[in-house]
């Protein structure tokens, strides 16, 4: 069963894998928010320091974490684009008949292509250090509080965690299907988007019949196991916060404040001029 | 000599930390006219072997040649080679995709790149030798059918290819006797009529010692025997080394022996044990 555990996941065993996964998804969200708040070049460089010095905890190699990047490439390029030839403002850098570059302009696209990909690198550490399995336990935990207002919190869980579950045996199933198919002479790999989209009618046919069949046979093995939603149940993995947890947890809270700090506190920077002098 | 393969081997992504060798340097030649049965226990490397003949797998290190297409080649001519090599994957049921038997069928033979018309012949041809009525079913939807049926449609869809080797990743998994014994007996009819080698997938000892006139025992990624079933099924430390179990008859012999009834030859499939009982009575 070498295939239970799919997608980014990269296990190195670091301390950053062993933490608890809320504590991480909490440190995910804060940090979402506070890249939106970064205000300055400084700031964007200690804060990709900062998840540079996480990954390295992490044991996760450079090249790993920036094959993520990879999947954002073409948003970045086309954004930057648009905001480096449409921003108005600052010094008229160059004219070229319609084509006018603004200062203010090369400052938008390079702080929107250094916010993406920071955007996209820390929450990818998430993916890499974290099972998905441990994410959805560390999501439904944390929504327990939304039980008051009666959101079914577990059933949310469930439909998440089997979702996921399935992920990696439906990728299995495509593969042996293309396997088979490519037996019978299919080819994948040539002509244009049309005949390659065609192409795929015959391993999304009977991957769709063996997944309707396979919900099937899952909702009845439940069934049969008398499943409920609404039982009180207990865990097979109890989360528990410890030092560690505490420390990454800390940490984070600390990089994040400077970044706010930095932000709304005009006399900051002066303040941390003084701290060397 | 239909396909040479020399010091195969195969490792599942290389360079993470998933890698896992499922091949580690196999060397087999399959003549023409054999019925080669491959036995290993589950994680053998099995499925990995036989999917190297169809190039399904890229060659990492060694060699395979199929009749004249050598697979080290950069650009081996796959067409021909898928032509040529038939694959029957486990549970071939799950792979019917279209609105009609005939047109799932033809599948193969379409992507080949034949006439229409050689089509049509191929299609009637293979879906009648898998004993099934060509006019009944034509038309019929392939998901309506029972396991049994949908299995032989399956493998006529293989069929139309007209390969000279078959290879079926377990055939008969799944079914009941009746239709294990069926699919085995279109299997034999298969090999006399259509594709003269055939390499057969099987955790069926009993299947294997009575069709196969070659087995190869995979264990661990290699293969530690190959030769007559007659010779490996009743060398028992063969047998335990690779978990494998012995097949009825050679159960029975064995058995009979314990109580001291000594027959004169190694049977391997019930008529040569019948014979052997006979000859050791009239003795």
């Amino acid at each position: 069963m070498n295939n239970i555990v799919f997608g980014q996941y990269y296990p190195t065993g670091s301390v950053v894998h062993r933490m608890d996964p809320r504590i991480k998804l909490l440190a995910v969200i804060l940090y979402i928010v506070t890249v939106f708040f970064i205000k300055d070049y400084t700031m964007y460089g200690a804060i990709l320091v900062f998840v540079l010095g996480v990954s390295c905890v992490a044991k996760i190699p450079l090249k790993v974490l920036l094959r993520t990047v990879r999947t954002i490439i073409f948003l970045v390029l086309i954004t930057s684009i648009i905001n480096l030839f449409f921003t108005r403002g600052g010094k008229l850098l160059v004219k070229w008949g319609v084509i006018k570059i603004y200062s203010e302009g090369i400052h938008h696209a390079v702080k929107l292509t250094l916010r993406l990909i920071l955007l996209m690198l820390f929450p990818s550490l998430l993916t890499l250090t974290t099972t998905p399995m441990e994410l959805t336990d560390a999501m439904e935990s944390l929504m327990k509080p939304l039980k008051v207002i009666k959101v079914p919190v577990h059933a949310i869980a469930l439909i998440m965690s089997i979702a996921l579950r399935m992920i990696p045996i439906l990728m299995e199933e495509t593969n042996k299907i293309m396997l088979a198919q490519k037996a019978r002479g299919a080819d994948f790999d040539s002509g244009g988007v049309l005949k390659k989209a065609k192409a795929m009618i015959p391993v999304l046919v009977p991957l769709f019949v063996g997944a309707f069949r396979r919900a099937d046979e899952l909702a009845l093995a439940m069934d049969a196991r008398c499943y409920s939603s609404v039982a009180k149940r207990t865990k097979y993995k109890v989360m528990h916060l410890s030092v560690r947890d505490l420390v990454g947890g800390l940490i984070c809270l600390a990089v994040f404040t400077v970044v706010f700090l930095n932000k709304y506190l005009w006399a900051f920077d002066s303040m941390i001029l003084a701290l060397f002098k | 000599m239909s396909i040479e393969i020399k010091d195969l081997s195969y490792v599942y992504s290389p360079g993470t930390p998933y890698a896992s060798t499922a091949l580690k340097s196999v060397s087999i030649t399959i003549n023409e006219g054999d019925f080669l049965g491959i036995i290993g226990k589950t994680g053998s490397g099995k499925s990995t072997f036989i999917q190297h003949l169809n190039a399904l797998i890229k060659l990492q290190s060694g060699s395979i040649k199929v009749y004249d297409i050598d697979l080290t080649q950069k650009k081996p001519d796959l067409k021909k080679l898928r032509g040529t090599v038939g694959m029957v994957m486990q549970y071939p049921e799950y792979q019917l995709f279209d609105e009609t038997v005939e047109k799932d069928v033809s599948y193969g033979p379409k992507n080949l790149g034949l006439s229409e018309e050689e089509i049509k012949g191929r299609v009637r041809e293979a879906i009648t030798l898998v004993g099934l009525s060509y006019d009944e079913i034509k038309d019929r939807s392939p998901f309506e059918l029972s396991g049994g049926q949908k299995r032989r449609v399956a493998i006529a869809g293989v069929i139309a290819m007209r390969p000279r080797v078959l290879i079926l990743d377990e055939p008969t998994a799944g079914l009941d006797p009746r239709g294990k014994k069926e699919i085995l007996t279109l299997i034999k009819k298969l090999k006399e009529t259509s594709s003269p080698t055939v390499i057969i997938i099987s955790h069926d000892m009993d299947a294997v010692a009575e069709n196969c006139d070659k087995v190869a025992f995979f264990s661990g990624g290699e293969i530690l025997a190959e030769g007559a079933p007659r010779d490996l099924f009743y060398d028992d430390d063969l047998l335990a080394r690779t978990e494998m179990e012995a097949p009825a008859i050679v159960k029975l012999t064995k058995a009979l022996e314990n109580r001291g009834v000594t027959l004169d030859s190694h049977p391997i499939n019930k008529q040569e044990f019948v014979q052997a009982v006979k000859r050791w009575r009239d003795e």
